[in-house]
């Protein structure tokens, strides 16, 4: 369609361009406070350029922590990124062994197998929580990065989009494998696998934040502070009655946590968009 | 090398359905044998079956000396080529081609030495760095022979190999492939629903309708004498001509008045009942009104270059005739054809089956 109507399109730019800014400047604003020094940003006056802090902040943040929380968000960072990969690593291999199972091996109650899989989609991790709780406090698993990763890794979503992707696969190939000799596993590791390397990037992206964010389970499951991940790190940072908060180290902690994800979707980025739009075989 | 042989092999699927009802057919060491069939007729089935990727319901498959029914496709000693080709889409050229004996443990220059030669074999060596998509259908057909030809199977399994490819395409494959199953001798397999590459491709041709083999022959054996009238309308194109008729005595039957010669025709009719008379469009011959003729009415012609088709009736059924371009006026609105009694098929028209001499 050939058209030209400037001032809708200067509306639909504008339209597009306040979203951008709507979005961005919360973001924008928290850069800009993590270098800056507490007083400058409690007195309400804080300029929208960059000051002189930055190096202090970080360096005492990553290093040393807040007042309060007194443990270096470094060490958060290390324990948020043990959880979010081992969130993310255990997801991919758990579903795209389960789907695997589901579209190429006749068992009995396969359908149902499938379905109850399916079911625990509508039961997410707060609807489970308490008697979750029980089983990994009962197992002596409370402050323990086993603790932490394995009741989030079962993934029906995983499960899923993989079984979609080895649905498209055409027959033919595993009856071509299966007559150059290949086995089960064989065919599940030479061609399954890096046929679907981009649908597997594009769940470690939407996994690793998913484990990233996660808040409800650590905070109930991890008591030490030298388990916390960096989320409630952050919480801690700004909720203290009778102190200042340290907005400067808050902030930091909050660019930091930001940056893992940020970096896995850039990197990660073109694989990603393919993994979901991937139609050519 | 081996022969293949079939003995009343079935396939029922769940829910009882007959795909193929007791096949047998010996197919000798270093021939190429086409199954060709109307879509259905279970031609790809009974191949699945030898290839082992169907289980085998009933009956007994040989290769070689060897029964195969419970033995994985990897045991078989077979190679199959696919309809979509089945080329693995991340592996180059030349993995797709050394997967099948990398698996089977085969030294590393062994390897080398049989994918170059087939990739000579094929012309396709300057594309064996390539991707499968890469490539032109044609040339991935061919990656997909060489797939086969690396392994030095006892059998080749053709399934519908070249459906996929353009029409000039195909008759140039057809003829490499026909090329290339002399030269390497290996007894093939070869499924397909277009009679053309059924005629031009084998040494046995084997026509199935509805899960049976209607007939086995050489093409020329099956061409010229039908058992069948499925097998007369389905192999020639265009299709062999039916009319109704009536048997008149012995060597003479009579269409819609109209009474013919025929050479082949079985002893101790009855006169006076029903029969089916085909004629080939090719095999009978505008004017001439010698002592066996039929009239035609015409109502269009189509042209074919080299020749034109009449459409038309004859004593009420449709009917078509073939003839050389130039040699009958476009506007004919009649004609009388004359008829070879030796080029006279009958069939009954209860059984369908031919009424020959015995």
């Amino acid at each position: 369609m050939v058209e030209n109507r400037p001032f809708a399109q200067f509306m639909a730019y504008l339209t597009l361009a306040l979203g951008v800014v709507i979005v961005a400047f919360p973001v924008y604003l928290a850069i800009m406070a993590s270098t800056f020094d507490t007083a400058t940003i409690i007195n309400g006056n804080m300029p929208l350029v960059p000051g002189d802090q930055a190096a202090e902040n970080y360096s005492r943040t990553l290093f040393y922590g807040g007042m309060h929380a007194r443990q270096p968000v470094g060490m958060m960072m290390l324990n948020s990124m043990v959880m979010a990969m081992g969130i993310a690593v255990g997801k991919i291999l758990i579903s795209i062994l389960s789907a695997f199972a589901v579209v190429y091996f006749k068992f009995p109650f396969r359908k149902t197998a499938f379905w109850i899989i399916f079911i625990t989609l509508m039961l997410p991790v707060e609807v489970r929580i308490y008697p979750t709780y029980k089983i990994v406090a009962d197992l002596g698993l409370l402050d323990t990065y086993t603790g932490l990763i394995l009741p989030l890794i079962a993934s029906a979503t995983g499960t899923l989009l993989f079984r979609q992707f080895f649905m498209t696969i055409p027959d033919e190939l595993l009856e071509a494998s299966k007559i150059d000799g290949a086995g089960a596993f064989r065919f599940f590791k030479d061609t399954l696998l890096p046929l679907s390397l981009t649908t597997v990037a594009a769940l470690f992206v939407i996994q690793f934040i998913y484990g990233w964010n996660q808040y409800l389970w650590p905070l109930l499951i991890t008591t030490k502070s030298s388990m916390q991940t960096i989320v409630i790190g952050i919480k801690m940072m700004i909720t203290t009655t009778d102190a200042l908060t340290e907005w400067n180290v808050a902030m930091t902690t909050a660019v930091l946590a930001m940056l893992p994800p940020v970096l896995v979707v850039i990197f990660m980025q073109r694989l990603f968009v393919k993994g979901l739009v991937e139609t050519e075989k | 090398m081996a022969g293949v042989t079939l003995d009343t092999v079935r396939k029922i699927y769940a829910g009882n359905v007959e795909a193929v009802k007791g096949v047998s057919l010996g197919i000798e060491d270093g021939s190429f044998c086409v199954l060709v069939g109307p879509s259905g007729c279970g031609k790809s089935t009974l191949l699945r079956m030898i290839a082992g990727l169907e289980t085998i319901s009933g009956g007994e498959v040989k290769i070689g000396d060897r029964v195969v029914n419970q033995m994985e496709p990897a045991d078989r000693d077979i190679a199959m080529v696919f309809q979509n080709y089945a080329l693995y889409p991340h592996m180059s050229v030349y993995d797709n081609m050394a997967y099948g004996l990398k698996n089977r443990k085969t030294p590393k220059d062994e390897i080398d030495r049989r994918v170059k030669e087939a990739a000579r074999i094929l012309a396709i060596e300057s594309f064996l760095a390539r991707k499968p998509r890469q490539l032109s259908g044609g040339q991935r057909q061919r990656v997909a022979m060489g797939r086969a030809i690396v392994r030095k199977p006892q059998v080749f399994l053709f399934d519908e190999p070249l459906s996929n490819l353009d029409a000039k395409l195909r008759v140039q494959m057809r003829v490499e492939i026909k090329r290339l199953q002399r030269a390497l001798g290996v007894t093939s397999i070869y499924v397909t629903h277009d009679q053309v590459e059924a005629m031009t491709l084998s040494d046995k041709l084997v026509v199935m309708s509805g899960g049976q083999i209607e007939q086995v022959g050489s093409p020329a054996e099956v061409y010229r004498r039908p058992e069948t009238r499925f097998v007369a309308t389905f192999i020639g194109s265009p299709p062999m001509n039916i009319l109704p008729g009536t048997v008149e005595g012995p060597g003479r039957v009579s269409v819609g008045g109209q009474s013919i010669a025929v050479t082949d025709m079985r002893e101790g009719l009855t006169p006076g009942s029903a029969i089916e008379v085909g004629l080939r469009p090719e095999d009978v011959q505008a004017g001439g009104a010698g002592a066996s003729s039929l009239s035609m009415d015409i109502d269009f012609v189509e042209e074919l270059g080299a020749t034109q088709l009449f459409h038309g009736k004859v004593a009420g059924a449709e009917f078509i005739v073939q003839a050389s371009t130039g040699q009958l006026p476009a506007d004919t609105r009649n004609l009388t054809l004359a008829v070879d009694p030796g080029n006279v098929h009958l069939f009954d028209p209860q059984t369908t089956k031919r009424l020959g001499r015995v």
